[in-house]
């Protein structure tokens, strides 16, 4: 296969720009309606378990205990989510969520910012260690905290950052990603455009700052979506070195809304919270859905 | 205003050199254009006089100033790029008034200055668009126009109307050349395109391989090129070059000969060898007809659209006068 | 691919590099040496020493059964992973594909699961098989099936593999969608004329020009499926029942942080970061080969 072929990969999905086919190859009639049909299918097991998460938060336990269930929402909606919100069942879900916030942010403006300066660095400039710099970067790729969480926690803890934002974000920012993302991107940045502002008389950090990051507007945009998304959804790590209830993050303090043993789980509440904890990154994506489908195919992550 | 002189520029990347050596003077106000294949270096020789790129060795001049150390910015000069380099995400006023407002100029000398330019190029409706809403030939004008901004020393062009279609090419190619008539700006323009250095040089350095192989004003070059490459490369289509047995001529030192298409003739009367018709493309204002000769070398004659035309496949006489020829010697130099 | 363009200067680009190259030294290059050192070592019962062991944490993992067990384990629950996700995505993106209208509106409402936690994805999955209040249970029940993944290793697999697979059809989707409209109308229509209806003409044209991004999601998907799961078994099963549902990912953790088995935990550490190596090569050989640079 030539590079040529393997690039259609990359095109980004933003339109199906295509010529609407002269009725040769789309069928109209039954197998239009089959098209739909399977589709349908398909968004019916994507949302059932939703739907039924969101019925869950609208009616009462005993509702629930005795099964089935109602599959159409109850009377208990505000009930149950201020119940959540306000009280939880270890801590306050309003807590968890801005705990998760402030985590979700931290990852994904640090990750930007120092990602940002770091690619400026590679590609703009030649000193020395530059290529050793970005092997060591290169290494850091792929490599999840998942497979390095004993002595991740131990330096976190060792820095005394066990139940601190600082704990939660900084071991997360610690992979290259996004470095990667934008050394791609600057360097399809026409050379022209760094002599025209040298002849402007410009220099590297009046560059970046004036026609770099600005022309960098879109991708930092979506990669700030992927990463708030990646942050939001954290759950080892938060459930390693939170301890303390109040710095629990919503993802992970549903798992310990469940009561140990054999105790009824409150389900209600847990599902109030479920539908809380998808909430933020599901409006994120979908008003940002442009710019995310672009960041998700490029950055390939 | 000031001259520009290029004292045996040398560039080598890696340990390749690619400049081998090259003599420029270009006088105050004078039009410079650099002619050549792609790949001879003319590019890299103008981003060495940009301060672009570092000077191997030599020694470049701006006024009399060596500037080899120095920033581009430091060297009083301003940059036409081949794809415009315009800053995608700002308006045509801010392209133009960056490098003033980089240089610090206040508010309304930048607005001034800016103005003027914009007044000159016909952009004065266009200031507050991005350059993505403007057609070629408007981008174009945004990159003269911040080069014009900066009120430089010396013009570069690195051919700037290569990404233009034809029709705009030659519009902008008379643009060019009044403008800078207007300024009197010294200018230094690289190109591929022989046309565009015949018409809007005062001199033009042809080169290849890294040599300026001849510097002159376009018609003296066109008349008496020094080598066979400058003879083939300037002019289109380009100098016949014929074996001199086969022209019949005999010359000591000599191995070809060059004759212009439009110095050839077919002619019934007293030829100098007889060749036959392969094929005749007829042009409107002339026709190019295209002749074989006995030792299969093609050659072409130009002839204005009044003339006979030879029918294909027929064998005719060819002339021309011998103070047209051009003899070169078996390196490619005019003897 | 260089730059040819580059500003002067050592100190600036040193600056710049600096917040990057301390955080991923402090938090990744020193705790990914650590977990190398520790698995050449065993702690004392007490804890107060370590005792250098070599290769022994490796030497007893390769031939604990338990150990043995989870690569089974991870290997049945990637592969089922990989396939059921992508299999739902390719047949939910052909499908788009074929509309000219209104792909939009299904590329919208498919892409939610992406946003939603593997974690939540897991509560929500286990709220519909939970053994006592589950519908889904409750209807296999009048069917005459008892479900309970509590008790059935089988059943907890499957459920965990559903429930994984699930929170990846959008992404699956998204790039098998974006393959698609990447292929010319005028190869399928070309097509078309010499007679091939859809199946063949998926077979033998759609299916070889996708297979570029079909192998990019193989690689990525089973990355997903050795790490990115964890909070999807966690939340579900915690790893059983007897062990039936642990992944090396899982066991890490669980050995590490439960067991407090240090050593085997770094081993265990060092064997996966061995697995994503292998697997960053053979992703980085096909993006080399992919992106032409």
């Amino acid at each position: 296969m030539t590079a040529r072929d393997a690039l259609v990969v990359t095109t980004p999905p933003l339109k199906s720009g295509r010529t609407p086919p002269e009725g040769m190859v789309e069928r109209r009639g039954a197998g239009y309606w089959m098209t739909h049909l399977g589709l349908i299918i398909g968004l019916f097991f994507i949302f059932f378990p939703i739907w039924l998460a969101f019925v869950a938060s609208t009616v009462t336990q005993p509702e629930i205990v005795r099964p089935p269930m109602p599959l159409l929402p109850g009377d208990q909606f505000f009930e149950n989510y201020r119940k959540a919100l306000v009280s939880g069942i270890n801590a306050p879900v309003a807590l968890m969520m801005l705990n998760s916030l402030f985590m979700a942010l931290g990852i994904a403006f640090g990750k930007i910012v120092i990602s940002l300066l770091s690619a400026f660095a590679i590609v703009y400039f030649r000193f020395p260690g530059r290529r050793l710099f970005f092997w060591l970067i290169f290494l850091t790729l792929m490599l999840p905290v998942e497979v390095r969480i004993v002595p991740t926690f131990e330096v976190v803890a060792g820095f005394g950052m066990l139940n601190s934002y600082s704990g939660l974000i900084f071991p997360l920012i610690a992979s290259a990603t996004a470095t990667f993302l934008f050394r791609q991107f600057f360097m399809t940045v026409p050379d022209e455009l760094a002599e025209a502002a040298r002849v402007d008389g410009a220099g590297p950090m009046r560059f970046f700052w004036d026609i770099l990051l600005p022309m960098s507007r879109t991708n930092i945009a979506a990669l700030f979506v992927i990463l708030f998304i990646y942050g939001w959804n954290q759950y080892l790590w938060p459930l390693l070195i939170t301890t303390d209830p109040s710095m629990n993050t919503i993802v992970m303090g549903i798992k310990q809304m469940f009561p140990s043993g054999d105790d009824l789980a409150d389900w209600p509440v847990i599902m109030a919270t479920s539908i809380l904890a998808m909430i933020p990154p599901v409006v994120v994506v979908i008003s940002m859905q442009k710019l995310f489908i672009r960041g998700l195919v490029d950055s390939e992550k | 205003m000031a001259t520009v002189t290029l004292t045996d520029i040398r560039k080598t990347f890696g340990s390749t050199e690619v400049i081998h050596g090259v003599d420029i003077d270009i006088a105050d106000g004078e039009f410079v254009v650099i002619v050549g294949p792609s790949g001879c270096g003319k590019s890299t020789l103008l981003r060495m006089v940009a301060g672009l790129e570092t000077v191997t060795s030599g020694e470049v001049r701006i006024g009399g100033q060596r500037v080899n150390e120095r920033e581009p910015m430091d060297r009083d000069i301003a940059m036409v790029f081949q794809n415009y380099a315009l800053y995608p995400h700002m308006s045509v006023f801010d392209n133009m008034a960056y490098g003033l407002k980089i240089a610090g100029r206040s508010k309304a000398e930048i607005a001034t200055r800016v103005g003027e330019a914009a007044k000159l190029l016909q952009l004065e409706p266009y200031l507050d668009r991005r350059p993505r809403e403007l057609s070629g030939g408007q981008r174009q004008r945004v990159a003269m126009g911040r080069a014009i901004v900066r009120k430089p020393a010396v013009f570069l062009f690195d051919e700037p109307l290569s990404n233009l279609d034809a029709k705009l090419r030659v519009q902008m190619r008379l643009e060019i050349k009044q403008l800078q008539r207007r300024l009197g700006v010294t200018s230094l323009y690289v190109t591929h395109d022989q046309v565009e250095a015949m018409t809007l040089a005062d001199r033009m350095i042809v080169m290849n391989a890294g040599v300026a192989d001849q510097i002159g004003p376009p018609l003296e070059v066109y008349a008496n090129p020094r080598t066979e490459f400058v003879a083939s490369f300037i002019g289109s289509p380009p100098m016949n070059f014929l074996p001199l047995d086969v022209a019949g001529e005999v010359a000591p030192g000599a191995a070809r000969l060059g004759v212009r298409p439009e110095h050839m003739r077919i002619t019934p009367t007293d030829p100098r060898l007889t060749a036959e018709v392969k094929y005749a493309e007829a042009l409107g204002a002339e026709t190019l007809v295209h002749v074989a000769l006995p030792d299969g070398t093609m050659a072409t004659v130009r002839q204005s659209a009044g003339e006979l035309q030879p029918e294909e496949g027929a064998s005719v006489g060819l002339g021309w006068d011998a103070g047209d020829q051009i003899l070169f010697d078996a390196k490619g130099v005019a003897v | 691919m260089e730059k040819r363009v580059t500003f002067k200067g050592i100190w600036l680009p040193l600056l710049l590099v600096l917040p990057q190259m301390f955080i991923t030294a402090v938090f990744f290059f020193y705790p990914a040496g650590q977990a190398v050192w520790q698995s050449l070592f065993i702690p004392d019962p007490f804890g107060l020493s370590m005792q250098f062991v070599g290769l022994g944490n490796f030497e007893y993992l390769l031939t604990n059964s338990y150990y043995r067990a989870s690569f089974v384990t991870t290997a049945i629950f990637s592969v089922l992973v990989t396939l059921v996700s992508m299999g739902v995505a390719l047949y939910l993106a052909v499908l788009a594909d074929r509309l000219i209208k209104g792909s939009g509106v299904y590329r919208t409402l498919l892409i939610w699961p992406y946003a939603i936690a593997p974690a939540v994805a897991g509560v929500l999955w286990l709220f519909m098989f939970n053994t006592r209040v589950g519908i889904v249970t409750w209807y296999l029940g009048t069917l005459g099936y008892d479900w309970n993944h509590v008790l059935n290793g089988g059943e907890a697999m499957g459920l965990v593999v559903v429930a994984s697979a699930w929170g990846r059809i959008s992404y699956n989707f998204l790039f098998f969608l974006a393959g698609l409209q990447a292929i010319p109308r005028s190869v399928i229509e070309a097509a078309a004329i010499d007679g091939a209806h859809f199946w063949t003409r998926f077979r033998t044209i759609v299916w070889p020009l996708l297979s570029p991004t079909t192998f990019f999601l193989l690689v990525v998907n089973v990355v997903y499926a050795f790490f990115e799961t964890f909070g999807v078994i966690h939340t579900i099963t915690s790893g059983g029942p007897q062990q039936s549902t642990t992944i090396l990912v899982y066991k890490v953790y669980s050995d590490g942080f439960v067991g407090q088995d240090l050593g085997s935990s770094a081993a265990q550490s060092v064997i996966l970061l061995l697995i994503v190596g292998a697997l960053t090569i053979i992703q980085f050989k096909f993006i080399e080969r992919r992106v032409h640079y």
